[in-house]
């Protein structure tokens, strides 16, 4: 079985600036894949180049078996993409942009599926309106819509929650789970940390071009962040000093980190043995951000 | 060839929508050219013995709308689907690079024909032209709407902004379509100016048209045939090379 997406060598220049600089990766088909990394890393050079709108200068690429270069006509109809930039056509509504994109992709008579999508991202109320009308939530949604008129197998989501409010977020991810568990694979870039977390099995980190992290996000959390303990202290109680080392004040609480859960027995312990009063105690998960910036202060 | 024909039918719908602006505008603009000009100089410009200057003018105000309208489609479609960043919503489709120029260049044609036909209907109320050979009408206006649009894809293409493209066609579209014969025979200008029509293409364009409604023409509707048919040609290959490329388009 080919993979949903392999990337070998792929290496891009725009004048003197390196946007990629020989990336490998291969996404599995069936994978919720996390692409993250910041501003100019390459992620949208990379998706770019996936969707053949930038031709990389060396490697190559395929989605689902098919290069993007040779046999582009197959890859891109294996292949749907929400760009990052909220664009739209003024001159057409929903619909016909709906029924445009799906014809576009050689698909006539998909009225049923582009009612189904208008559905699933709460677009009925506004499918014969005019693009220009529409805020700019609502705009997004058709941007995703649109990359989906063609049930591609890989669906690609360059930012789709940038700037849009909670409701969309939750119905856009409620869908787009619907559709991973259908066996469609998503590869995600986004800046909302916590949205990768939640949802991607495994994750890229890109910087300046260059993969600096691929592995499971449970791996990464592992690897580049911590548990913390967190402890807000009755009136008159101290920290006791073998606990200072690991602990950092935040907020009128200690904060202790921790690596394993067998230490929190032993912090309690020695909390005990001072007989220092707690008011208030939790236990905080690992975070993706503090991965991230691990991951990128460490190939500063 | 789904793909083609949707961007066919977009291109199309496009402007329709706005048919206030892309056809009914340059009709009125034709009307107008030709109430000014047949009233002013009627009396004074006899081009061809058997031809009062109003019929004369019909013909070169109808061509000159087709090709203008068929450069405006194409060129201001794409320069607007480009700086709004819609383009990308063709570009990551499988279409390929000659249905992407082929759908382009048939709705500039349709475009050109719509607003030809709108100057042809409203100028019947001043003359009414002959129709000697229908044929070459229709064979001039699909080619000239073919050229026109194919350059406006070029323009559209290479413009990356509108100040770009209103200097492409003020600057280059404009002149060749005011200086090709529209209003006047290019016998009767001087010499030099009569051999530097000779290498204007547009001239041929409408030469050939207007030979179709009086049989009457300054040179072979042959010889026009052989230019336009050329121009395309010539055009067309750049063009597609050019999309085959992702120039401005794909970096």
């Amino acid at each position: 079985m080919h993979p949903a997406i392999r990337i070998n060598s792929v290496t891009k220049c725009f004048g003197a600036t390196l946007a990629l600089a020989g990336i490998d990766l291969e996404i599995a088909q069936g994978e919720f894949f996390g692409l993250l990394g910041p501003n100019g890393a390459g992620k949208t050079t990379l998706i770019s180049a996936l969707a053949g709108l930038v031709r990389a200068d060396s490697g190559s690429l395929a989605v689902m078996g098919h290069d993007v270069q040779s046999a582009y006509r197959s890859a891109r109809r294996l292949l749907g993409v929400v760009p990052q930039e909220l664009v739209f056509d003024p001159f057409f509504t929903v619909r016909e942009t709906l029924l445009m994109q799906s014809g576009y992709y050689g698909i006539r008579n998909n009225a049923a599926w582009i009612g189904e999508i208008i559905e699933a991202l709460d677009l009925g109320d506004k499918a014969d309106a005019s693009m220009r009308t529409l805020s700019g939530g609502m705009k997004r949604r058709v941007l995703v819509a649109q990359a989906l008129v063609h049930r591609p197998p890989v669906i690609v989501l360059d930012e789709p929650t940038a700037g849009v409010d909670v409701e969309l977020r939750q119905t856009l991810w409620r869908f787009i789970r619907r559709l991973n568990g259908e066996g469609h694979t998503i590869v995600l870039t986004t800046h909302y940390l916590e949205e990768a977390e939640s949802h991607c099995g495994r994750i890229a980190m890109l910087k300046q071009g260059r993969i600096v992290a691929l592995d499971t996000t449970a791996n990464l959390l592992r690897q580049f962040s911590v548990h913390r303990l967190r402890l807000r202290l009755a009136a008159g109680g101290e920290l006791p000093a073998a606990l200072h080392a690991r602990a950092v004040e935040e907020a009128g609480c200690w904060v202790l980190s921790f690596a394993d859960f067998a230490e929190v027995e032993v912090m309690l312990a020695q909390l005990r043995e001072a007989c220092c009063p707690i008011s208030e105690i939790n236990i905080g998960q690992p975070e993706l951000e503090e991965a991230f910036l691990a991951v990128m202060q460490r190939d500063a | 060839m789904t793909g083609f024909r949707t961007l066919l039918y977009k291109e199309v719908l496009r402007f329709w929508k706005v048919s206030f602006q892309t056809i009914a505008a340059p009709v009125l603009t034709a009307l107008l050219y030709l109430l000014i000009f047949s009233h002013v100089l009627e009396d004074h410009v006899q081009v061809y013995d058997s031809i009062g200057y109003a019929a004369f003018l019909v013909p070169g105000l109808v061509m000159m709308s087709i090709l203008q309208n068929a450069f405006a489609n194409s060129s201001s479609s794409l320069i607007q689907s480009k700086v709004t960043g819609n383009i990308v919503f063709v570009l990551l489709t499988p279409i390929t690079y000659a249905e992407f120029w082929l759908a382009y260049v048939l709705a500039a044609v349709v475009r050109g024909m719509v607003v030809g036909f709108g100057v042809l209907a409203v100028t019947l109320f001043w003359d009414t032209p002959l129709l000697v050979a229908p044929l070459w009408i229709v064979v001039f206006a699909l080619l000239g709407g073919a050229i026109l649009g194919t350059l406006g894809i070029i323009a559209g293409v290479w413009a990356d902004k509108y100040d770009q493209l209103a200097a492409f066609q003020n600057f280059i579209i404009v002149p060749l379509t005011f200086l090709s014969g529209v209003f006047y025979s290019i016998h009767s200008l001087p010499p030099f100016w009569q051999s530097l029509s000779h290498w204007n293409p547009v001239f041929y364009m409408i030469d050939g048209f207007r030979y179709g409604f009086f049989g009457i023409s300054d040179v072979s509707p042959w010889l026009s045939l052989l230019v336009a048919g050329a121009s395309f040609a010539v055009l067309a290959g750049l063009t597609l090379a050019m999309l085959k490329s992702g120039y401005k388009l794909r970096s």
